[in-house]
């Protein structure tokens, strides 16, 4: 483990900062090859994602989904699990949020609460299985996640035509009535029409249970010792399988209230044939935010930036969105590739002491 | 019942082939100790770098020889795009899951950027696939030759002459034994003087080119557009390398095993004979029995031993 406190700077925050200017290096490269300016370019960026309350408010929404599955992704991490199945989760999550959504005539607060319990459920339900397989045979939690995610992109492609479609699209499911969406009018009145809504407040408590959980908690410890050593933590008495259970059932359910964030505050529905790519960007955000929740706060609302900003950028020059994509990939890339940035910070640090 | 299956069988063999190819690749790669779950990515890469060249040289010359240019560029393509994959494996000991999933990443935004600056919509149509064709004489033969040997796509023979060529590679020669071994024990392999680095170079590169190669054969066969993703093919492929247990004949099973499924779910709409059968079943099928061969598999998996694991030259 390179955890180490260096000097008061934290060697994993250099890690991350060059991570992104790397990323952000590469897309200035990717422009100049394509005949763009990339001061231009990124001028225009992050204008489109901070420019007015409006457009803060969706960086902060575009964030939120960001915000669950990087939380997902770091819980099972620092419980030594790779939870690649975000997406899965987050897909099934949304859709059991939706169904309950749209079936549903409650009262508002009751019916959010209910959704948001659904997806909670559901997301957790999806990663149960992963869990019992890596506590009970033994298999890989990537690749039972992978599968996952592909059991869960198909059961949705038929359950909603089949259940919750519209009268005319037969790619998604009927638009959520006002009642059973996460927005609230005070808090869109509040940001000038943006599409934020209360899922950002779940995030952010999420994230500061989950540090809670992880630092505080006699829970939080356990579920870490299995991680670190699974044969030492059995050997001290935990309680191995149903540790390993528990983490990927709470990953599972962070990236199921994900779903209900994307799919129920975010949008008005659900569309089919279609991961979503936030899963994925869970990873990235976790590792940016070297898997701790609060900095997956910070890492998410950045790559929340990234992907609200550049629709503005798109609309003032030529450059495609897809630039968005191609940095946070990069940032993912240099981010794994971390022992040649820790090793070129250790190079400089011994010319500094003049060892 | 038969005239279904007669019906649907080179639809079948056509879907099924690109998934034998990508699946190869990801043999190679796991065989020699790196695991690759960007295979999706570089079916993307190279559905990408096929439409593109196919594209541009439609115009200029004969179609069909704009074609296995596309298909040569692609596995061009594949294997220089998979150096990332190697680069951060093998010199800098990353994670390999994270590399992979960043490959994807990369490739799937990368593409799409690059092709929106060729095109603007950000997809790349071809003018012509190949053309399909019976084979003289082996297609009158009863039962089989109505099976295998008509209206088939030369890409199906030349993936299965790879496959062939590949299982004679990787259990009759050095350079197989070599892969093989740093992919079960690479510091024995690295004690007897082989070097783990070169194989696995090699390796992953092989299963970047194949991928590549994989996602060009379904641009020239049934698809004949450059989308930006390949419906997530690269993982039934890995599932087909896993349920095969990762050996040729057995990814060659298990291809077609999912294939045949996945064709029927996708033609039970318009077959009344399946409509009975619920899509959703029949699509779910190829994971939901590699989850079950996993469980089966969990004592005794043919996985290789060394698979994920960075080696470290110093460390024996």
């Amino acid at each position: 483990m390179k955890l180490k406190m260096i000097k008061g700077i934290n060697k994993n925050t250099i890690v991350s900062l060059l991570s992104i200017i790397l990323g952000l290096l590469a897309g200035a490269v990717l422009m100049l090859i394509t005949g763009s300016n990339p001061i231009d370019g990124y001028t225009y960026l992050f204008r489109g994602g901070f420019m007015n309350i409006e457009r803060f408010g969706n960086t902060l929404a575009t964030a939120t989904p960001l915000i669950f599955t990087g939380l997902s992704v770091a819980f099972a991490f620092k419980t030594g699990l790779f939870n690649i199945g975000a997406a899965g989760q987050m897909l099934f999550g949304g859709f059991c949020a939706t169904a309950v959504g749209l079936s549903l005539t409650w009262p508002k607060p009751l019916l959010l609460m209910a959704m948001v319990l659904s997806a909670i459920l559901g997301g957790a339900l999806w990663a149960l299985i992963p869990g019992l397989l890596k506590a009970r045979f033994n298999v890989h939690e990537v690749v039972s996640t992978i599968m996952m995610n592909w059991i869960s992109y198909w059961v949705v492609y038929y359950a909603v035509p089949a259940y919750l479609k519209g009268s005319f699209l037969e790619t998604e499911s009927r638009r959520l009535p006002h009642s059973a969406s996460l927005r609230v009018d005070w808090l869109t009145n509040l940001f000038n029409g943006s599409y934020i809504n209360l899922g950002i407040f779940l995030a952010i408590a999420a994230a500061l249970i989950i540090a809670f959980i992880l630092n505080r908690t006699v829970l939080g410890y356990e579920l870490k010792a299995v991680g670190f050593n699974r044969h030492a933590a059995e050997y001290a008495g935990i309680n191995v399988n149903k540790s390993i259970i528990l983490s990927m059932m709470i990953a599972g359910a962070l990236a199921g209230l994900g779903g209900a964030a994307l799919y129920t505050g975010n949008a008005f529905n659900i569309q089919i044939g279609v991961l979503p790519s936030q899963g994925f960007d869970g990873i990235a955000v976790s590792l940016l935010a070297s898997n701790s929740p609060i900095g997956v706060l910070g890492a998410a609302i950045f790559f929340g930036l990234l992907y609200s900003g550049r629709g503005f950028m798109n609309a003032m020059t030529k450059i495609p969105p897809e630039i968005a994509d191609t940095i946070i990939a990069t940032i993912i890339y240099f981010a794994a590739t971390n022992v040649l940035i820790e090793g070129f910070v250790d190079r400089i640090r011994r010319k500094k002491r003049g060892v | 019942m038969w005239s279904t299956i007669v019906q649907i069988f080179p639809y079948a063999i056509t879907y099924t082939i690109p998934l034998v190819i990508v699946a190869l690749g990801g043999l190679y790669s796991e065989r020699s100790g790196v695991v690759n779950i960007g295979l999706d990515g570089l079916m993307v890469c190279g559905s990408f770098a096929g439409a593109l060249t196919i594209y541009k040289l439609q115009p200029t010359m004969s179609s069909s020889s704009a074609i296995w240019i596309g298909l040569l560029a692609a596995m061009a393509a594949g294997a220089v795009f998979s150096l990332l994959h190697a680069f951060a494996c093998i010199n800098l000991n990353a994670n390999q899951v994270i590399s992979g999933t960043a490959i994807n990443m990369i490739a799937y935004a990368l593409t799409v950027f690059l092709a929106r600056n060729v095109t603007g919509s950000g997809n790349i149509h071809i003018t012509s696939g190949l053309a399909r064709r019976n084979i003289p004489m082996l297609s009158s033969i009863p039962i089989v030759g109505k099976l295998f040997f008509s209206q088939t796509y030369a890409t199906t023979w030349v993936v299965l002459l790879i496959l062939l060529i590949s299982w004679f590679v990787l259990y009759k020669t050095a350079f197989g034994l070599r892969l093989r071994a740093c992919g079960e024990h690479p510091h024995a392999a690295d004690a007897a003087g082989i070097n783990v680095y070169r194989i696995r170079y090699a390796a992953v590169m092989i299963s970047g080119a194949f991928a590549a190669l994989g996602g060009a054969v379904i641009l020239v066969t049934y698809s004949g557009e450059f989308t930006g993703n390949v419906a997530g093919l690269g993982f039934l492929a890995l599932a087909s390398l896993i349920f095969g247990q990762w050996k040729p004949l057995g990814i060659l099973g298990a291809t077609f095993f999912f294939g045949f499924a996945s064709t029927i779910a996708n033609v039970s709409q318009v077959v009344p004979a399946l409509a009975a059968i619920p899509g959703v079943i029949l699509k779910v099928f190829p994971y939901v029995v590699t989850l079950i061969a996993l469980i089966i598999f969990s004592k005794s998996s043919q996985a290789p031993k060394a698979a994920g694991e960075p080696f470290d030259h110093g460390k024996r």
